[in-house]
């Protein structure tokens, strides 16, 4: 093998090695300076808290490798938490006719969004916008106050824990692993996969090669959709309400994610392996400050903005190096 | 004695709004041969390969692949009936692998899922196929243009080609991966494929082709056998019009020009970009008046934008009044009395939307740096001598650019740089597009800038013009300075046509 191109192909996996590297020693380092802290449990939790953040975020990675953004996604999570908790609580409708309806509208409104990013031409930042703008509305006519959900299928995903030996996970946070694995597969091992990555390296060649463009571009928003709406399912589980407030800025945290997890925002480059690693490098930077202490919260975001500078000029001089 | 054509085009017509860029074209493909298309820019070289890749619908005339009539719809649709192109920019996909690259859209599978070891393992045999040793895992963008263009032909053969077409590719190859290319396409040749090559070099031309169609203002010339027309004649039967047309305003006299002696000004000593321009030396001296002939693509332009720092060099010197200078950046040149009006005036020149004066003032303005600004009765003042001086029209300062004729645009380019007062004054192609008069009234004032001492550098593609005015004629064929003619009064287009035609120090 040429040893330039082994070098080029190293070079696309430095980021996510960097995130990997960056894992390892946070968390080597809040095993140090605290008690407690070195346990499996704590690596178990940052799933269990972040498994909403995972889920959109996988959805949110199939989108930033076509070279697009998904603006909608916190307010489709909200969204979701809405209309789950007044159908099941104000109708009194079984959470197993909600969920894949919840799942159904999620899925369509996405594919809504890439039809009209596509037929249209319009960026994908200001579609998307105007669809946060809209499903964050829609949850006020609904209430403006938050729903609690006492279904007891909502209550009992909530409190289910399945033991790992001395461990447990919820399982929402197998969920979201699972929809890590079918992300992967998808990806790596279909055609819609490797459409997404055509489509993110160079739309025009994609077009000359014969590629089906326009249906890969509104699948990967309605799989984002469909991610987002999931999330939200998540969501209910976690704090067991629907509230037009909930999974605010949601949207961000999820791109933080998927760059710190080394997907290029021009597209084309990343892996959803890295995508993991981003939620679980937040989820860890929120446990270490909790540990600490008697740093605000805010410090969280702070740790968050300062590692998303490092990363963006990281991709910067990779991409720049390659040309 | 031949067989059928595999592609046969009748009567090709092609019109845009004022134009007809084709007009009754006929033009016939082979299987196995490399044949190729010749003509001028402007010829309809362009239009015709983009009619019968269907990015452009023609507007007549018919189109039959082996045999059979057939309407070309798009790109996407002439692959399928068996047309390929492959371009000067590789149209893949630089992110994925060569593996990826040749097999995406039609990836083989198992059990549902991509079967990448397959995968691999036939890209690699069509790899190996061609010569290629590269590590089809790689992702594309880890090989050089020349890789990536075989890749490209690779994935266009495999999914069927039975005509290839090959538009430019090899304008940023270096010789090596040409001949890395021509191995390929004689191979394909040999296996029955039918290659369309489009190429400004004419020394690949006769290479490579077997067969050549010259197309001239839209209209076929005639198809010929490489081996039955010469260098020279192809030539003039791709710019003979024009040489025959050339306008003789002025008389046509040339002015007796003994060259200035003395120190030069700018030496250029095996100044060189890779894929651009091969290492040439040059010298200007102050009131020297040098002109560079050559085909469109033979380096011209790109000789001149080294000069200038526009682009890198990737060896040689520039010594200016004696003294090595690195030309990083035009702002180097610039610094160093160096201007250079370029051929784009309306994209890489003039601000169209700003207005005589604001255009006049820009680059003096920009040597002072914007933190000095002129103030509006100095910039009345400078704009308005230069419109005297230059005879710009309408002697508005506050017109706006983009509603100016061309030549008068010309006029207000020549007049930014010339108000920074350069010591070099480097045009290329001043002259194309504007009107007769315009053209004189600019020849003439490069001739009085020169009699004022001012170092010319004179790009054009109009002979006549370039004799006119120039002490020397550096001769460019292939990206090579091929002579270095003194204008002595014997020169003559015929002459610089030869020289340009065989490469040889005539």
């Amino acid at each position: 093998m040429n040893a330039h191109a082994l070098l080029t192909r190293l070079r696309g996996q430095i980021p996510l090695l960097v995130t990997a590297v960056l894992l390892v020693s946070m968390f080597s380092i809040g095993s140090v300076q605290y008690e407690g802290f070195f346990s499996g449990q704590v690596v178990l939790n940052l799933l269990i808290d972040n498994a909403f953040l995972l889920v959109v975020a996988v959805g949110m990675t199939f989108v930033i490798l076509t070279g697009g953004i998904d603006l909608s996604v916190g307010a489709v999570v909200a969204l979701s938490t809405m209309v789950s908790a007044w159908l099941v609580e104000e109708h009194g409708w079984s959470p197993f006719l909600v969920i894949p309806l919840v799942l159904l509208m999620g899925t369509a409104g996405g594919w809504v969004m890439g039809w009209i990013i596509h037929v249209f031409e319009i960026q994908p930042f200001i579609v998307t916008l105007a669809g946060m703008f809209l499903a964050r509305g829609l949850c006020y006519t609904i209430s403006v106050e938050s729903i609690s959900i006492t279904d007891p299928t909502y209550t009992s995903m909530a409190q289910t824990r399945i033991p790992l030996g001395d461990l447990f996970v919820s399982p929402s946070a197998l969920i979201a692993l699972l929809v890590v694995a079918a992300g992967f597969v998808v990806l790596h091992y279909t055609k819609l996969g490797r459409n997404v990555y055509a489509l993110g390296g160079s739309e025009q060649s994609a077009l000359l090669m014969g590629l089906p463009v326009q249906r890969t571009k509104t699948t990967v928003y309605a799989i984002s959709g469909f991610c987002s709406a999931l999330g939200g399912v998540l969501l209910t589980f976690y704090m067991l309400s629907g509230y037009g407030l909930h999974a605010v800025g949601l949207e961000l945290d999820a791109i933080a994610a998927v760059v710190i997890g080394g997907t290029l925002l021009t597209g084309g480059s990343g892996y959803l392996l890295g995508t993991l690693l981003g939620v679980l490098v937040l989820g860890l930077i929120q446990t270490v400050i909790s540990f600490q202490g008697t740093l605000s919260s805010w410090w969280t975001r702070i740790v968050i903005g300062a590692l998303l500078f490092v990363f963006i000029v990281l991709q910067r001089l990779i991409t720049a190096r390659r040309r | 004695m031949r067989q059928q054509p595999v592609l046969e085009v009748r009567g090709i017509r092609k019109e845009f709004p004022g134009v007809v860029a084709l007009d009754g074209v006929d033009f016939r493909l082979f299987p196995g041969e490399v044949h190729a298309l010749m003509g001028e820019n402007g010829a309809g070289k362009s239009t015709l390969i983009k009619v019968l890749t269907g990015v452009y619908q023609s507007d007549g005339g018919e189109v039959e692949l082996a045999g059979e009539q057939v309407r070309v719809t798009g790109p996407l649709q002439a692959q399928q009936i068996g047309i390929s192109t492959v371009y000067q920019e590789v149209n893949l996909c630089p992110n994925l692998s060569v593996a990826e690259n040749i097999f995406i859209g039609r990836e083989p599978r198992r059990f549902g899922l991509i079967d990448w070891s397959a995968m691999r393992r036939r890209a690699a045999e069509l790899v190996r196929g061609i010569d290629l040793d590269i590590d089809v895992n790689a992702p594309l963008n880890s090989y050089s243009i020349a890789v990536q263009q075989l890749v490209a032909i690779v994935r266009a053969v495999d999914v069927s080609a039975k005509v290839l077409i090959l538009d430019e590719p090899t304008s940023s190859l270096d010789r090596d991966e040409v001949r890395q290319l021509f191995t390929v396409m004689r191979r394909l040749r040999d296996q029955g494929v039918a290659i369309l090559f489009v190429s400004h070099f004419l020394d690949q031309i006769y290479e490579i082709c077997d067969r050549m169609t010259v197309l001239r203002n839209g209209r076929l010339e005639g198809e010929y056998l490489t081996s039955e027309l010469n260098q020279v004649e192809l030539v003039s039967r791709m710019i003979g019009s024009e040489l025959a047309g050339l306008d003789q305003l002025g008389g046509g006299k040339r002015r007796e020009r003994t060259a200035p002696t003395g120190k030069a000004f700018l030496q250029a000593d095996r100044l060189t970009r890779r894929g651009a321009v091969e290492p040439y030396d040059l010298d200007i001296r102050p009131g020297e008046v040098v002109g560079l002939a050559g085909l469109l693509g033979s380096g011209r332009t790109e000789a001149a934008r080294l000069l200038f720092g526009a682009d890198q060099n990737d060896g040689g010197t520039v010594r200016i009044e004696g003294e090595v200078a690195a030309l990083r950046t035009p702002r180097d040149a610039i610094a160093r009395g160096i201007a250079f009006c370029s051929e784009n005036r309306k994209t890489e020149g003039l601000v169209g939307e700003l207005t005589v004066r604001e255009n006049i003032v820009l680059a003096l303005q920009a040597a002072r740096g914007w933190t000095r600004p002129l103030s509006r009765t100095a910039q009345d003042a400078y704009a308005l001598k230069w419109i005297r001086a230059l005879d710009i029209r309408p002697g508005n300062p506050e017109a706006l650019v983009r509603n100016l004729s061309g030549g008068n645009q010309q006029k207000v380019l020549l007049a930014r740089w010339l108000i920074t007062d350069p010591k070099l004054l480097i045009l290329d192609e001043p002259t194309r597009g504007i009107d007769i008069g315009a053209k004189a009234e600019i020849q003439k004032l490069v001739a009085n800038l020169a009699e004022d001492g001012m170092a010319v550098l004179f790009i054009s593609a109009e002979l006549e013009e370039v004799l006119r005015l120039s002490h020397r004629v550096g001769v460019l064929r292939d990206h090579r300075m091929v002579a270095q003619l003194d204008n002595d009064g014997a020169l003559t287009p015929e002459r610089i046509m030869a020289t340009i035609a065989s490469g040889a120090h005539a």
